[in-house]
């Protein structure tokens, strides 16, 4: 029993961190109706920059203070992605708009070419590590109802806490800001959104600038957990399923549906693998979101599809 | 200037629905053919078979098949990947399990199996549409990777996971010379080229595109949507299945699940979506803008840098490649929505024109 809580636990963990990724995907869907292939590529960037100015902030500073290192990164990193959300709306979406949802979904994974090439052209291809002072070490807990208690990694935890607050954040963003209302009025119609006086492509800045945080943030605890690399790209992949299921268009779809594959993930690979031959993780997660779609076809939060003729 | 297609009157049904009404054009292609067939073997080298001609004309069979489903049938797929490695291996099964099954046989019934394969991995296209329908195309992806990879039956238990094919030989004719490579998969081509060009105006491809327009508007005039989508789907897969297999047989010799990642997936789509949807012609230009291209960087770009006298780096290329590769495709989407097929269809309009635009 202790030994499937843990993994239940795991999975959960691994969910939330699928969500963040999901939650770019999302964030762009809903304002710009574009399917955002280049985000696992946008997490790949986002987690470059950091690593590599912090590295360089820690050493201007001399080694003093890694928070103080970590923080002007942070910030720096930030402004990098609002210039990368600026260009591409200037660049591609400006002259994309109204395309079939195909070209759009096309040149979101022209932009992720574009994006891989020049993240490492600049920050360097390597494997560099982000340092943001997670602890690593695993707690034992609730010892006293199972026995030999659950194992759980804090650094697991924290990611799992920090990706909570984003999401609350964003929340309220969405909820109570002007900026948050005038996005989720150009989601809802951009003809009538553009008459009442909200500039589509101020917005679609902000939106895809917001969608780069949101990578910045899931690159950092990707990052620190798996070292900063270019199979960091691949990391959407793993997040598609998640939005499928939860609905493209659903900011609580990502998280539940992050948590549905990830719980679905870690038990299937647990139980099931090694009847098959091990490592259906990835395939297993599109099953799960397929078996989904079957009965609700707008993923389980999506907007009803209506046919009109 | 160049042609008019004026005072060729048509005195017979028949005549009327040819593949290519016009004269011109169909010399055109008959002599672009017999260029393929007998010119191309005289004046290009080994280096052009192995890395530029041979994949050209498999990649151009793989992107028809797509093009029929995404760009007459309008169901996006990222499984083309898959359906190619599902070919490959199939008729690699049928080759080492089935005593005295002819080559072309084998290629054909791997195609066949494909087929099948394809219409229950197109099932879900009966219940979501759009980008839903593309993301659960790639559960057929990671699903063959996968069982490419685990399942060792599949690769007859070799134990570095990689299986080979060679000797190849179809009617008693020994295919191993890159000359005779090119030849086989032209023939392949061409006929199935043809093929698809006929399913496309017939009965069958009108249900596809009627499909593709309004699918709600199609099943009202007695269309039927399962039909439609399902056999699209098995056609597509078919063509798919019979261009893996003759990548994995005639072009690598010896493949292992790699060969067909969902890298390839989004190569092939980039391919239809750059020659032009809905375009059999297209799926050509496609094809070969993406199979010369990453080469044509390869070549031009450490000579470019040298040039200026900067020695660019290996991984310095590879990164530049990527880079010039994604915007060129912005740049397509954006200059030419349509494809390079409507940039040629621009062309001969203006050019019957020419010089007297007025």
């Amino acid at each position: 029993m202790g030994f499937f809580v843990e993994t239940l636990i795991g999975g959960l963990m691994a969910g939330m961190l699928y969500s963040l990724v999901a939650l770019g995907f999302v964030l762009i869907f809903k304002a710009s109706g574009v399917f955002n292939f280049a985000q696992g590529a946008m997490v790949l960037f986002a987690a470059l920059a950091m690593a590599r100015f912090s590295e360089w902030a820690n050493i201007a500073l001399g080694g003093d203070s890694l928070f103080l290192a970590n923080l002007i990164a942070f910030l720096g990193a930030g402004v990098v992605m609002f210039i990368v959300a600026w260009i591409i709306e200037r660049l591609v979406l400006r002259n994309l708009v109204n395309q079939e949802g195909a070209t759009l979904l096309m040149a979101t994974l022209g932009i992720a070419y574009v994006l891989e090439g020049v993240g490492q052209t600049i920050f360097g291809g390597q494997i560099y590590t982000i340092d943001v002072g997670m602890p690593k070490d695993p707690v034992i807990m609730f010892e006293s109802l199972f026995e030999g208690g659950i194992m759980i990694n804090k650094e697991d935890f924290i990611a799992a806490l920090i990706a909570a607050v984003l999401v609350g954040v964003l929340t309220l963003f969405f909820q109570k800001t002007p900026t948050g209302r005038a996005l989720r009025a150009v989601a809802d119609d951009h003809q009538a959104a553009q008459s009442i006086g909200i500039p589509l492509n101020r917005t679609w800045v902000i939106v895809w600038c917001v969608a780069g945080i949101v990578a910045l943030v899931a690159g950092i605890i990707w990052g620190s957990k798996l070292g900063v690399q270019f199979s960091l790209a691949t990391v959407a992949l793993r997040a598609l399923p998640v939005v499928i299921l939860g609905g493209l268009t659903s900011v609580p779809g990502a998280i539940i549906g992050g948590l549905i594959i990830g719980v679905g993930e870690k038990l299937s690979e647990v139980y099931l693998g090694p009847y098959v031959g091990g490592g259906i993780e990835i395939w297993f997660a599109y099953a799960l979101a397929l078996v989904f779609l079957l009965f609700r076809p707008q993923g389980l939060f999506g907007e009803k599809i209506i046919n009109r003729v | 200037m160049i042609y008019r297609e004026n005072g060729q009157f048509k005195t017979t049904y028949a005549a009327d629905q040819q593949i290519f009404t016009i004269a011109q054009d169909k010399w055109f292609v008959l002599g672009l053919i017999a260029f393929a067939f007998i010119g191309v073997p005289m004046l290009a080298d080994e280096y052009m078979f192995r890395a530029i001609l041979i994949p050209f004309l498999i990649l151009s069979l793989a992107a028809l098949g797509v093009n029929l489903l995404v760009g007459y049938c309008g169901q996006i797929t990222l499984g083309a990947g898959a359906f190619m490695a599902i070919g490959a291996y199939a008729a690699y099964n049928f080759m080492i399990r089935v005593d005295g099954v002819p080559l072309v046989a084998a290629l054909l019934l791997g195609g066949a199996t494909t087929a099948a394969l394809g219409i229950i991995f197109g099932i879900p296209s009966l219940r979501v549409r759009g980008l839903y329908l593309a993301v659960a195309t790639l559960a057929a992806q990671f699903f063959c990777d996968w069982a490419f990879l685990r399942l060792g039956w599949f690769t007859n238990y070799s134990p570095s996971g990689s299986v080979s094919i060679s000797n190849l030989s179809a009617f008693g004719w020994a295919i191993d010379s890159p000359v005779e490579k090119y030849l086989f998969c032209l023939l392949f081509l061409v006929a199935f080229a043809f093929f698809a060009k006929n399913l496309t105006r017939a009965s069958i491809g009108r249900q596809w595109m009627a499909i593709r327009d309004m699918d709600v508007a199609a099943e009202v005039i007695g269309i039927r949507p399962m039909w439609a989508k399902l056999s699209a789907f098995a056609v597509s897969s078919f063509f798919i299945g019979v261009a893996g297999a003759l990548w994995g047989f005639v072009h690598l010799g010896s493949w292992e699940p790699a060969a067909f990642s969902v890298d390839r997936s989004f190569q092939l789509l980039f391919m239809v979506i750059i020659g032009g949807l809905g375009s059999i012609m297209g799926s050509f230009f496609g094809a070969a803008f993406i199979v010369i291209m990453p080469i044509f960087l390869n070549q031009a770009l450490p000579a470019l840098g040298s040039l200026f006298g900067i020695a660019i780096s290996t991984a310095g290329v590879a990164h530049a490649e990527f880079i010039i590769f994604g915007s060129l495709i912005v740049f397509f989407l954006i200059v030419e929505p349509h494809g390079l097929a409507r940039l040629w269809a621009i062309a001969k309009e203006k050019l019957r024109l020419w010089p007297f635009p007025h």
